[in-house]
């Protein structure tokens, strides 16, 4: 049997990891506090008049409201979680620390650079910056450099598996460093394309080298990214629903060889689907569209074996707790733990979530909601609850193992992880049947003209459940702030946090080699997404036609 | 990333428990059921999403003596229309519209400025508007009644006031 060394992160690791998390939080912070103002202004309630001269309009905070909870709040936590799974799983320091850093200050000037234009109204274009609604150009500056700030921390990742491959030949890669490794390559082919549409496009545009943008390709450009983007956010969630929450709850995880194929498979079919986000648009022929529906069904796949397997861990654990019959070993599970009880709530929102996204998905079905709040009522559910709360979970344990402090409260995150599941449960409802009878997103719907009163009942349910996961925003945000700068440091080893590792049923080592080769899998997902986008890609970039000015919203 | 991984390995085939392989399969029937209904939709009784129509330059398209240089409905013999709209801040052109039930109309939609969505309320017809581009859908209207159409894309500060109406007489 392999030993396996325990690892301490040092002070400046825990600090490292630590600065990423303090940007996430702010930025959850800032951006939660317009969501709530955006359903309120739904049932006619609307706050932004007193906001003048700060945030100036609906929409300022609409685009504060998706950059920070979306891109930022995301990929800080992301990027920071991912370090601790790297160094922890493979019990060693990262290989080059200092590249790290600079990726992790590249993401930082690039937030800063881009927030500058936001809180000045000069980018009010929201997170998707659809041309020709034009921002200011420090706004795409802003973006590029986090973006490239987030690969630069995943080529330190990679450096730092390299180095331990070499040491370790032959030993199954750590779950949890696999799947972080997983969402970081992912994530580098994934940005390709907003990548090139900024650098070739938008930059040149808003400096005005070039007279005019091409809106079509743009779109099929950010949506190359906007999919597998949804990836990039919910992986990290995956990884500590397989590699840690398990031994959380007091059991193993179920298969060590279906979670491997399960993230495998989400490298290989994350990109080539994203005109399943443009099933309406008139400048993609019904033929590619219906093939990215259907390779969209096939994402499906993986994500069921993920939630047999993460259930079927659960279901051991809960049983040897005591849990019998059928369901009897759903209440022994450990409701009591936040951290526990924020990713089981996360994991049946997310249910929720995907039977919905199974309709956005069906190509022709698509057009009964697509643009409608049912779409708004959808990412609820997957980012700002598989995902986000989640991270939630997550850092009721980080955060104390960080900062080696106790959790300042641990009743309030236990109602605050419950709030948010009925507040979202309330909200996202409303907003699924709103988007059925029609009601358009990205809309003030109470100025909105022409809003029936058949609505009204709804908008009031979108309002509610609005201020509910306001207050449970706010809980959790003041619950880590307390933590964080508390004077109660962990004493002695018996209040020691430990950073969850899940063994498997069968060992890791048990995994077929083959599991562990990325090889294949990389070729096969290069080429993939050269069938699902080249004809296209060579299409449209050949009949590019940079003919629309900006128009500053 | 290329290391072929190295001995280490004490067994090599993959184990999957016999529920988890029933899931996959039961998994796998599901996926082909999907996909199966919705190509008989698509392809069978033609629920169409669109698809390129035409390409024009949005800096001139409403000014020249193209369609949409006039935008509003033609009527054809047989009963059909074609209807033009132009989408731009904040408004379409035309923004009423009156047609007899039981007739099938072509939407021809495109952008002057930003970009737009066109969705006709309880209907069937849901189209992104991109400079540029001509979006198009048919539809055919048994029932009378007054349908809205909305922008369902942010197009800037009073995107909210963007709509029209089609009346569709008996
Ligand atoms: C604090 C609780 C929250 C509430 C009450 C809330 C509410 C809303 C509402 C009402 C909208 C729709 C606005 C419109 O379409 O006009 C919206 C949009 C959005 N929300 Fe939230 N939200 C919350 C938290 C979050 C979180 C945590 C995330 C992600 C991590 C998130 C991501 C988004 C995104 C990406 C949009 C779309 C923005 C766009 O269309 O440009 N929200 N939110
Ligand atoms: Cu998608
Ligand atoms: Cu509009």
């Amino acid at each position: 049997m392999l030993t396996t060394p325990t690892y301490e992160l040092t002070k400046s690791e825990k600090s490292f990891i630590s600065q990423h998390l303090l940007f996430a939080f702010i930025a959850l912070a800032i951006g939660s506090l317009f969501g709530p103002l955006q359903a309120f202004e739904f049932s006619g309630v609307d706050f932004y008049p007193l906001l003048e001269p700060v945030i100036q309009s609906y929409y300022q905070g609409l685009t504060l409201h998706g950059v920070l909870n979306a891109l930022i709040f995301t990929t800080f936590f992301i990027t920071g979680f991912l370090t601790l799974t790297t160094i922890y799983g493979l019990k060693r320091p990262l290989k080059y620390p200092l590249l790290n850093r600079i990726g992790f200050w590249t993401m930082v000037v690039g937030l800063l650079m881009a927030a500058v234009p936001i809180l000045l109204n000069e980018a009010s274009v929201l997170y998707t910056f659809y041309p020709p609604l034009q921002a200011n150009v420090f706004f795409y500056f802003g973006l590029t450099l986090v973006v490239v700030g987030s690969w630069i921390e995943g080529y330190g990742f990679i450096f730092t598996w390299r180095e331990w491959r070499k040491e370790n030949p032959g030993v199954r890669t750590p779950l949890m460093t696999f799947g972080g490794l997983i969402t970081m390559v992912m994530w580098q082919l994934a940005t390709l394309g907003i990548a090139v549409e900024i650098l070739t496009m938008l930059i040149p545009w808003a400096l005005g080298l070039i007279d005019g943008a091409d809106p079509q390709l743009a779109r099929t450009y950010f949506w190359f990214t906007g999919h597998p983007l949804v990836y990039f956010w919910l992986l990290p969630a995956y990884v500590s629903w397989y590699a840690m929450l398990p031994k959380q709850a007091g059991g193993k995880l179920f298969s060590d060889s279906l979670a491997r194929i399960a993230f495998w498979l989400f490298l290989l079919l994350s990109v080539p689907l994203g005109f399943h986000h443009q099933f309406v648009d008139p400048g993609v022929p019904a033929g590619w569209k219906y093939i990215h529906a259907i390779l969209t069904y096939a994402v499906f796949f993986p994500s069921m074996i993920t939630a047999f397997t993460v259930i079927a861990s659960l279901e051991r654990a809960g049983r040897k707790r005591g849990g019998k019959g059928w369901l009897g070993w759903i209440p022994k599970l450990p409701w009591n733990d936040p951290s526990v009880s924020a990713q089981l709530l996360a994991g049946i929102l997310f249910f929720f979530g995907g039977i919905g996204g199974i309709t956005n998905a069906s190509y022709n079905i698509n057009l009964v909601i697509h643009n409608t709040a049912w779409v708004s009522g959808h990412f609820h559910l997957t980012v700002a609850s598989a995902s986000a709360l989640s991270f939630m979970g997550i850092s009721y344990w980080l955060v104390p193992y960080l900062r080696g402090r106790r959790l300042w409260s641990r009743k309030w995150a236990q109602i605050q992880t419950w709030l948010w599941f009925v507040g979202m449960l309330i909200f996202s409802n409303a907003m699924h049947v709103l988007g059925l009878l029609g009601a358009p997103r990205r809309t003030p719907l109470g100025e909105a003209p022409y809003v029936p009163d058949e609505w009204s009942g709804h908008l009031l349910r979108t309002s509610i459940g609005g201020a509910i996961l306001f207050v449970s925003a706010y809980m959790f945000v003041f619950n880590i702030a307390r933590t964080w700068w508390s004077k109660k440091l962990l004493a002695g080893p018996d209040e020691e946090v430990e950073i969850p590792v899940a063994e498997s049923v069968h060992p890791a080592q048990e995994t077929p080699a083959k599991l562990d080769w990325w090889t294949p899998w990389l070729i096969g997902t290069v080429a993939l997404i050269l069938v699902a986008y080249g004809p296209q890609l060579i299409e449209q970039i050949g009949n590019i036609d940079l003919s629309s000015p900006g128009f500053r919203p | 990333m290329s290391e072929v991984p190295g001995d280490g390995s004490v067994q090599t085939s993959l184990h999957i428990d016999p529920y988890e392989r029933n899931w996959m399969r039961l998994t796998v029937v599901l996926l082909v059921v999907f996909a199966t209904a919705v190509t008989i939709a698509g392809f069978a009784l033609g629920f169409q999403v669109p698809s390129p129509e035409e390409r024009v330059d949005p800096n001139t398209v409403a000014i020249g003596d193209g369609p949409f240089g006039e935008p509003g409905l033609r009527a054809y013999p047989d009963g059909s229309y074609d209807l033009y709209v132009v989408a731009q801040m904040f408004s379409f052109a035309p923004n009423e519209v009156t047609i007899s039930a039981g007739s099938e109309v072509t939407f021809y939609v495109t952008s002057v400025d930003v970009q737009h969505g066109f969705k006709i309320q309880n209907t069937n017809v849901n189209m992104q508007i991109v400079p540029g581009q001509v979006s198009k859908l048919t539809m055919t209207f048994d029932e009378p009644g007054t349908y809205d159409f909305i922008c369902t894309e942010y197009c800037g500060s009073a995107h909210a006031q963007m709509y029209g109406t089609l009346t569709v007489e008996k």
